[in-house]
């Protein structure tokens, strides 16, 4: 495994800006220009499924978006994590679906839940949202909507607001 | 046939269709009776977890795992789990490993169980319904005995397992382990070679290995085509290196190929089982680590100290450190994955389902592809979607 990821780490060396390596997991940080012959290397190299395309909000962070492809390798097992940031104003990223057929529904679901658009997607729509939504739920400042149980003379809090959020620990 | 024209009409099948497993509604295009485009339109049941997930702590978040996917609920609760534990970089005790080896083989019976008597009433086999629920029914009484409820288990926590499982559970595991595989021969008598079966499930949805891997086919499906993936023997996670089993391949990928593939994985994880309760040792079920469980209720009476990490896990939850990491297990329709994003805050920036239903629906159109109408029922069923971990 190990010496795996040093190969694959040394085969992205021109394309890939940052490498981070976090509980023995590789994400290789690429620019949006570079996406698809990253890609595309990365298919050469075995990585011959895609196991995952999401995205990440980092809201109010700048560049805002995450987008993160998941490959898998079967034969021997690795696997491969590809970031790359967009900022908020301009969420276009090119498609992969040429690269990977599987990433079809994929981007249509990251393109339905965040509003980044895919150019060159065959078929852009939203999947898991009616067409006619407004909004894009899985970004950070969409609300979410929460009733608190009725009580009489008493409101409990909302869910969520149970346990506040706290500060980023230092210890 | 020349003076009659032919023309294509679009059919709605679904979303109230019994055989959709759910709420699925299939768009088909057909020439007569044969197929030449399906679209699955899905979101019905989508219910907005991972936002949902965004507003909790990460304990609080261990309700949602086994309501994503409400067939295989152990699975669930695991992969979550493991995510979470991986981020934090800690193992759960041996003993706690090895009865989430147990529990999670269980509900992979139990889900291939349901599989089982609902495809085959999909094609009209209605007695088999009835014999698969009557011995799920015995596996969930084992998860209502560990505890204490029959599908929402919220059973396993963040470094090993609520509590312990109780004295008499080992045996009774083994008395199922025993049974089941007796009764699958009957069920095989039933189907394997029953004609009608035979012909309503061979040659149908046929998917090839190359499109398996193009379309991110795991599981079931993707073995049936051929395709040697299982998450347990590629990235082994949990203890599932040390486990002696195999791994059934299909060879045709079709409808009949991933029957038999799941039929000999649940004898496979009866395997699997009978090795872990011969392991299966005294020992702790929830990691020493106060930054992270519960300490122990005797403790609070006695010291100030646990009361104090109580109050701040109760309060706060845990803060791992800032990243992201993705976990994966093998869940009865693939891999499953839980990809969680932290900033070191007390509740995750994002967690993602890798839902193993969404990839395989994915491939249907091809699957469907110049088959029939009455077809399409059956490549449902051999898909063995489960809508709620579509829509998640």
């Amino acid at each position: 495994m190990t010496d795996r990821r040093e190969e694959v780490a040394q085969a992205f060396r021109g394309l890939a800006e940052e490498e981070v390596r976090f509980r023995d997991e590789l994400t290789l940080l690429v620019s949006r220009d570079s996406i698809r012959d990253a890609l595309v290397r990365a298919r050469d190299l075995g990585f011959l499924m895609l196991t995952d395309l999401t995205a990440v909000d980092r809201h109010p962070a700048e560049p805002r978006f995450e987008v993160v492809y998941l490959l898998t390798a079967l034969d021997p097992p690795a696997r491969l994590r590809l970031a790359m940031r967009l900022p908020g104003g301009d969420p276009t990223v090119p498609t992969a679906v040429e690269v990977y057929p599987g990433a079809n529904w994929l981007e249509r679901e990251v393109y339905d839940m965040f509003g980044i658009r895919f150019l060159g997607h065959p078929d852009l729509k939203r999947i898991l949202m009616p067409d006619d939504w407004e909004g894009h739920p899985l970004r950070k400042d969409y609300p979410l909507v929460e009733e608190p149980v009725q009580f009489f003379g008493h409101t409990p809090k909302p869910p969520s607001a149970i346990i506040p959020r706290t500060p980023p620990r230092k210890d | 046939m020349s003076e009659l024209a032919r023309e294509a009409i679009v059919l709605n099948m679904g979303p109230h269709h019994p055989s959709t497993h759910g709420v699925l509604r299939l768009m088909v295009e057909l020439e007569g009776e044969v197929i030449l485009r399906a679209e699955p339109v899905i979101g019905y049941l989508h219910t907005g977890f991972e936002k949902e997930m965004e507003t909790r702590t990460y304990h609080q978040n261990i309700v949602f795992p086994p309501r994503i996917e409400y067939l295989a609920t152990m699975i669930e609760e695991h992969a979550y789990v493991l995510a979470v534990e991986k981020l934090l970089g800690i193992r759960p005790p041996r003993r706690a490993e090895i009865i989430r080896i147990i529990l999670a083989e269980l509900s992979r019976i139990a889900s291939h169980l349901v599989w089982l008597g609902t495809s085959a009433i999909d094609v009209n086999v209605t007695s088999l319904l009835m014999y698969c629920f009557n011995d799920r029914e015995r596996i969930l009484d084992l998860f209502e005995a560990v505890s204490g409820q029959r599908m929402m288990h919220g059973y396993m926590r963040i470094g090993g397992l609520q509590w312990d499982i109780p004295e008499e559970f080992p045996a009774r595991v083994r008395e199922v382990v025993e049974e089941i595989p007796r009764r699958l021969e009957e069920y095989e008598r039933l189907l394997s070679d029953n004609l009608i079966w035979r012909q309503r499930t061979e040659g149908v949805a046929v998917l090839t290995r190359q499109d398996a891997l193009r379309y991110g086919c795991t599981g079931p499906i993707g073995r049936g085509s051929g395709l040697n993936y299982d998450v347990r023997k590629a990235f082994p996670y949990g203890g599932y290196e040390e486990y002696d089993f195999d791994v059934p391949l299909g060879r045709r990928g079709d409808a009949y190929d991933r029957y038999l593939v799941r039929m000999e994985e649940m004898r496979q994880s009866c395997r699997i089982i009978r090795q872990a309760l011969d392991r299966l040792e005294p020992g702790p079920v929830l990691i020493d680590d106060r930054k992270v469980a519960l300490p122990p209720r005797r403790e609070l009476v006695r010291s100030m100290e646990a009361v104090i990490h109580q109050f701040k896990l109760v309060s706060e939850g845990i803060h791992p450190p800032p990243g992201q990491v993705y976990a994966a297990v093998e869940s009865p329709r693939g891999e499953k994955g839980y990809f969680v994003v932290s900033d070191g805050s007390n509740r995750p920036v994002r967690v993602r389902v890798r839902a193993p239903s969404f990839h395989n629906l994915q491939a249907l159109p091809v699957m469907l592809f110049r088959n029939y109408v009455a077809d399409v029922v059956v490549a449902i069923a051999s898909i063995d979607i489960v809508l709620g971990d579509v829509d998640r």
